[in-house]
């Protein structure tokens, strides 16, 4: 490996959990499905069914507004309510209810494509943009947004494999059980957004995975499988360019101005699937987790399963669960209600026993131990941030820069007084912009002032 | 479901999980760390070494808890940390110190050092330290009695300094421009690096200190830095100004010798009151090397390291206010990288 990261932290993987239970699709669909017009960054959807319509897999359910990745049903059945519903984002968000027919009758709208191999990138961009593909890792940017701003620019596509947080495997069992996916949805991706060739970036916790898709690249040379040593976050994109190429997003930019686009796995396989079979993105897996599951697995689900439902299909709990999340215990969202539903973004359900969870106490003193500046990835100084932000000098915070946190949770990780360092500044962050919108409030209207002063002078 | 109706879910920010080393775990490492330089004073000085540290671990302890408990304030209990300065200030002292002196040296260390200025984590200065500094000032006559080591010389628990059969330290032969086995205190080198030396009761033991510096190392508890630049910058001037004798035997009498181990591993690398960015830490332990050898050298006692750790303990706010990292996106190595790299595409 040329390069590195900058610090980071190694959890225990709990990875073992569920690494060799291979994704079944649900031993038994969920008789609702709640869709929520917003996965991905970008404006919700506006819903295109009305309750009592007759919905088929993949048919169209939500249209974007400006930027955002269209929506489709993902079982079949019948439309009982659009209404606000409660999802993982916070809150409730406009959703379509589906009451499922149990029949999984396919939308004959769906086709696939003939000749993948004489596809144009420009036709491969509208397949993804029509299947509503989004960044299965993680944010969930739309993909066709990002890809075809990208289309030229690229001489690193990176296709992201490491899957770096603990307890989550479902992109380990995507890459063992469905390489050529992976692998020929790097090809697709390259080609739409006009680059040589890709690498898949895994880190070597994965070493079955490794030799899998390894197995099936071809001799073309054109994908190339780059093992990593595991670290946390080597997913994390910025931190994955840098482990790749050595190169550092500046502060403010894209991937795509250092000529870097990264991918995700599950992405790149859903791409692939949209290609060649036409189908739009409506499942995808799922690593159900913890220790206070009976029986964690990984599984292929609809979108909009409720939480619930895939507890119970693990066996439900064993014991009380300290916290439920969606995704990884570094950077999940905790959820107060289990009838959530899964989203496209989301990869791991974890039910986490309640002597897993970390017991942060914002009283305890920091020992200016600098452990949390070792193991920053982006190098900020942590401690001082927070030192600021209790005095509420949002400035000073501004100025250590707070706003290039990636929330990577890496500080409060190691943090030996237990302080909800990554909490501080997600406070902070809110704080300063919400004073920043304030600050141009003002000016707006100072302007507004002038102007009408200016008009009086005038006339 | 409602079989989850019941549940109470706990919503917090991410992460949910954490690292299982907390401040107590690492002032514990700390502690084992000191215990083989315990077990040399020990065998080196007598039972009273042990005596002298427990009194001074309770002192700092009680200390502590009386001062929060006074002001009202929630005792910090069970973080160890002033056990750990209890030991060090133990370490710091002859091994004839009157028990009441010390307990004196931890009031200062404690609760002038470290509680006045907000407690854990809020003092300036390494109370350890500053303990000593304090009592060198006052005590002078009892921090300056050094008793010749080994079981015939070892002193009973309610010994005092009278009863002690005194040697000349290596530190003051080197401070005379003599190199120990030929000056006063006749010393050799091995016995400098096992501890078998006069001196104060922690601070003899170069082979027991390394130990326990480098099981912190290996913990991870401290990171190289600080002492490598520390010990780095004494030995190299002492190579390259040697008083007397060849540079490779000046510079391992200045390395074995006095305080310097302690200083450079346990003293220098104090979380509370080192640097805490990586350059922060680089030139600190260079700061404290330079002042060390110019102490030393020019100085009106034998030793400095406690003034150099304490005068660069002084300057931490400014060393990290002059060496924040460069954050990512924004080293200026990188930029003028992909500013070449630029210019490399346009010509291709």
């Amino acid at each position: 490996m040329l390069h590195q990261f900058f610090g980071g932290v190694r959890p225990v993987e709990h990875k073992d959990l569920t690494e060799h239970r291979a994704a079944v699709p649900l031993p038994e669909a969920p008789a609702q499905v709640v869709i929520p017009m917003s996965m991905h960054i970008g404006s919700p959807c506006t819903p295109t069914v009305a309750e009592g319509d007759e919905v088929k897999v993949g048919q169209l359910i939500g249209r974007p507004n400006g930027l955002g990745a269209p929506i489709h049903a993902s079982v079949s059945g019948k439309v009982s309510a659009v209404e606000p519903r409660p999802y993982g984002g916070g809150g409730r968000m406009l959703s379509v209810v589906i009451d499922n027919d149990f029949q999984d009758a396919p939308c004959p709208e769906r086709r696939r494509q003939n000749g993948v191999g004489d596809l144009t990138g420009a036709e491969i961009l509208s397949v993804i943009k029509d299947a509503g593909i989004t960044g299965m890792g993680g944010a969930g940017f739309p993909s066709h947004e990002k890809l075809s701003g990208a289309v030229g620019k690229v001489d690193a596509l990176i296709i992201n494999g490491a899957e770096c947080e603990p307890y989550i495997t479902s992109d380990h069992r995507l890459m063992l059980e469905w390489g050529e996916a992976v692998i020929g949805g790097a090809r697709l991706l390259a080609k739409a957004v006009g680059a040589k060739g890709a690498v898949i970036a895994v880190e070597t916790n994965k070493p079955d995975a490794i030799e899998n898709l390894r197995s099936k690249i071809g001799s073309d040379g054109e994908i190339r499988i780059q093992p990593l040593r595991a670290r946390y976050p080597q997913g994390a994109e910025k931190q994955l360019i840098q482990a790749l190429t050595g190169r550092q997003v500046p502060s403010g930019k894209l991937p795509v101005d250092v000529n870097c686009l990264v991918c995700n796995v599950a992405t790149t396989a859903a791409v692939w699937e949209a290609v060649t079979e036409g189908k739009a993105l409506t499942r995808r897996r799922v690593t159900v987790t913890g220790e206070a599951l009976a029986q964690p697995m990984n599984v292929i689900a609809p979108i909009g399963t409720p939480v619930s439902w895939l507890i119970k299909l693990a066996g439900g709990f064993q014991q009380e669960p300290g916290r439920v999340l969606l995704g990884g215990p570094m950077m999940g969202i905790s959820l107060y209600d289990l009838d959530v539903p899964i989203m496209k973004s989301t990869n791991c359900v974890l039910c986490l026993a309640p002597d897993e969870v970390a017991k942060h106490d914002p009283a305890q003193a920091c020992i200016r131990c600098g452990k949390c500046v070792e193991v920053c990835p982006i190098k900020l100084t942590p401690l001082f941030m927070r030192m600021n932000a209790d005095k509420r000098r949002w400035s000073e915070v501004e100025a250590l820069h707070v706003m290039d946190c990636i929330e990577c949770g890496c500080c409060s990780y190691i943090c030996p007084a237990r302080l909800p360092l990554v909490q501080i500044f997600r406070a902070a962050k809110a704080a300063i912009r919400e004073r920043a919108a304030k600050a141009r409030e003002t000016s707006l209207q100072a302007e507004v002032v002038e102007e009408k002063v200016g008009e009086e002078e005038t006339q | 479901m409602k079989e989850y109706a019941d549940l109470k879910l706990t919503v917090a920010s991410s992460p949910h999980v954490g690292s299982p080393v907390g401040t107590r775990a690492l002032m514990m490492d700390v502690l084992v760390a000191l215990t083989p330089a315990l077990c040399m004073a020990v065998f080196f000085f007598g039972p009273r070494a042990l005596a002298l540290t427990a009194v001074s671990v309770v002192g700092c302890e009680i200390f502590e808890a009386l001062y929060r408990i006074l002001l009202k304030k929630p005792v910090s209990g069970g973080d160890l940390s002033a056990a750990v300065t209890g030991v060090l200030l133990a370490f710091v002292c002859p091994v004839t110190i009157p028990y009441w002196t010390i307990l004196i040296g931890d009031f200062f260390a404690i609760v002038v050092v470290k509680q006045l200025f907000g407690g854990l984590g809020k003092n300036f200065l390494n109370p350890a330290l500053a303990g000593r500094a304090f009592l060198a000032l006052c005590y002078l006559p009892e921090m300056t009695v050094w008793v010749r080591p080994g079981t015939k010389f070892w002193l009973g628990l309610t010994a005092s300094a009278a009863d002690a059969v005194s040697a000349a330290t290596p530190m003051a032969d080197l401070h005379n421009g003599l190199l120990p086995w030929l000056g006063t205190s006749g010393v050799r080198l091995h016995d400098m690096f096992y501890g078998n030396v006069g001196g104060c009761m922690g601070e003899v033991s170069a082979l027991a200190l390394l130990f326990g510096g480098g099981y912190l190392i290996l913990r991870g508890v401290i990171h190289p830095r600080i002492p490598t630049t520390y010990l780095g910058t004494v030995a190299l001037l002492a190579f390259l100004f040697p008083r007397v004798g060849s540079a490779e035997d000046w510079m391992l009498a200045q390395l074995l010798s006095g305080g310097l181990m302690l200083g450079a591993f346990f003293m220098a690398t104090d979380y509370v009151t080192s640097p805490c960015t990586p350059w922060g830490e680089v030139l600190f332990g260079v700061g404290c090397g330079l002042l060390t050898v110019f102490l030393r050298s020019f100085g009106g006692s034998a030793e400095g390291v406690s003034y150099a750790i304490l005068l660069m303990n002084a300057c931490v706010p400014l060393l990290e206010k002059y060496t924040q990292p460069k954050r990512y996106g924004a080293s200026r190595g990188w930029q003028r990288k992909a500013r070449k790299e630029g210019e490399h595409h346009g010509k291709g």
